[in-house]
């Protein structure tokens, strides 16, 4: 045994010790992001989702006001020129969805939101399912999660009559949806609405080729157009209450168009629309048999991330499913732990 | 207790394949949460099969030392120390396995398919808001507590190896080492 007789000798190797352990914390705590104030993390993306009020608990941070549906898909089978995907081959599958209002709130009148979003989860029998959650605007509102967190940011900032001027100088791709919010019309119906991916993805074929595409539900039912004051006119929670009673007298339905990018097409950027003229792919059929009030609804459960793809589904350059993964992960974390919040026969259309 | 002075070689394998392996988990999981870069989803398909990789080898090296031993502590190692060492090495075996099996669970507790390298692995909880909540925190508590007892079995190592010179750094070390002369210990 070699001791070394002075304990002086030690001192270097008690300092080597302390600095191995002191690295190894902080490149801990640098990569977890507790020394990086600057970095846009999920949870401050969805902390940033929250009403001025604060977050309304137990429900989901954003497109917080829903209802849920059953249904089914009924693939043609055309789907399956663009990917491999069970949920694309010819044949019928179950959905369990929500339609939804782009509010953090779930007690915003009808009236006062623009945004109307569209959630499914297609579970073919192979047990690889597609999530998949669209909104009626045609294109987003701006390039990049960076700029949707600056956009949050901006629009809270009740105290800086300048602070959207500055976003919008910076951001000018936000003036298109400053257009189409200000001049589309609102429908009667949530049946009524067309929803898009926005986001593109990439399918893969059984030949193993690639396609980029995006994809829109097209609805079956003719659009009527309505003033928002008409929409109020209607009552707060109309929406709700209208697709409960139209299903109730027959399913609705829409068809699903996927749309396949060509070279040159801004497949990373959701703001910009593609051309018109590009090869669509008509793949099947969504059909909506049931609502269900949400609060004890199959669709609770469900975090409607866009990043739960098939084999034969994956995604593309562009950067929001990943961002939105991460943060609809933190906002499912979030309302399953405060459950407690929305009970589940809570009545649906009171205030929570 | 086995006479042997050095953890035999498939040991030694395992113990630093699986440092690396879980010392690479820990990192790519803090990371991920932190992030919503498109690195996110990189970081999550790597985080699932290597869990699952882990648990695979911790069962493994379970089962080897249970079988062949392990070398004994040197018999001057003072009690607190020799209490320490057994402590924490049932407290990183136990982590080693808890991990993978709380995230496969959390990840099954909130109804997302369980894929792993485009295989779908059952579920193995139903859907339940109250035992997401308890197992995600469990895995992030544990996750900042193995990193920590990491780094404590890390500074022992080194404690053994530069200011002891016992022995009980060789008997893991990946390549045989002059600096110090395995006494024997029982």
């Amino acid at each position: 045994m070699q001791r070394p007789s002075s304990p002086g000798s030690h001192v270097g190797s008690l300092v080597l010790i302390a600095a191995v352990v002191a690295g190894g914390a902080a490149a801990f705590a640098y990569t977890g992001g507790f020394l990086i104030p600057g970095r846009l993390t999920p949870a401050k993306l969805v902390d940033a989702l929250a009403p001025p009020t604060g977050p309304v608990l137990g429900h989901r941070r954003n497109h917080a006001k829903g209802i849920c549906f059953l249904g089914s898909f009924t693939a043609t089978g055309a789907g399956s020129a663009l990917s491999r995907a069970q949920v694309l081959a010819k044949g019928t599958y179950p959905v369990i969805g929500r339609f939804n209002l782009g509010t953090p709130d779930p007690g915003t009148p009808d009236g006062d939101v623009r945004v109307r979003g569209l959630s499914l989860d297609i579970e073919p029998a192979d047990g690889q399912p597609w999530r998949t959650a669209m909104i009626d605007v045609p294109f987003f509102p701006v390039s990049t999660p960076q700029a949707f967190y600056d956009l949050l940011v901006a629009s809270g900032r009740k105290d800086d009559p300048d602070a959207m001027k500055v976003f919008a100088a910076a951001h000018p791709e936000i003036g298109a949806f400053g257009a189409w919010a200000r001049s589309a019309p609102f429908t009667a119906s949530y049946a009524e609405e067309r929803y898009n991916s926005l986001n593109s993805f990439v399918f893969t074929d059984a030949a193993g080729a690639d396609h980029v595409v995006r994809w829109s539900f097209l609805p079956a039912a003719q659009p009527e157009a309505l003033s928002a004051d008409a929409l109020k006119a209607r009552g707060p929670d109309y929406l709700e209450g209208e697709i409960a009673k139209r299903v109730a007298a027959g399913p609705q339905s829409w068809l699903l168009a996927i749309t396949v990018a060509e070279p040159g097409d801004p497949t990373a950027d959701p703001s910009k629309a593609w051309p018109e003229g590009r090869r669509t792919v008509e793949a099947g059929t969504l059909t909506v048999d049931r609502i269900v009030a949400e609060a004890d609804g199959p669709c609770r459960d469900i975090n409607y991330d866009p990043t739960v793809l098939p084999g034969g589904m994956r995604t593309s350059d562009d950067p929001f499913p990943a961002a939105r993964s991460a943060a609809y992960a933190v906002s499912y974390n979030r309302r399953t732990a405060e459950a407690g919040d929305y009970p589940r026969d809570a009545v649906p259309g009171a205030k929570p | 207790m086995t006479a042997a002075h050095r953890f035999t070689p498939l040991q030694r394998v395992l113990h630093w394949s699986m440092a690396l392996a879980i010392v690479a988990m820990l990192f790519i999981g803090v990371g991920m949460v932190s992030t919503i870069r498109p690195d996110y989803l990189t970081l999550v398909s790597i985080h699932k099969p290597l869990g699952l990789a882990i648990l695979v080898l911790a069962l493994v090296r379970l089962a080897v030392r249970l079988r062949v031993g392990t070398p004994g502590l040197p018999r001057d190692l003072p009690r607190p120390m020799k209490l320490a060492a057994q402590l924490s090495h049932y407290a990183l075996y136990a982590a080693m396995i808890a991990m993978p099996l709380i995230g496969w669970g959390m990840v099954s507790a909130a109804a997302y398919p369980v894929q792993v390298l485009g295989v779908t692995l059952p579920a193995i909880l139903p859907q339940n808001d109250g035992l997401h909540t308890l197992l995600w925190n469990a895995h992030r508590a544990i996750a900042f507590l193995f990193f920590a007892l990491i780094l404590v079995h890390i500074a022992a190592g080194l404690f053994h190896a530069l200011v002891r010179r016992d022995g009980v750094f060789e008997a893991m070390s990946p390549v045989p080492t002059g600096g110090g002369v395995a006494e024997p210990a029982e």
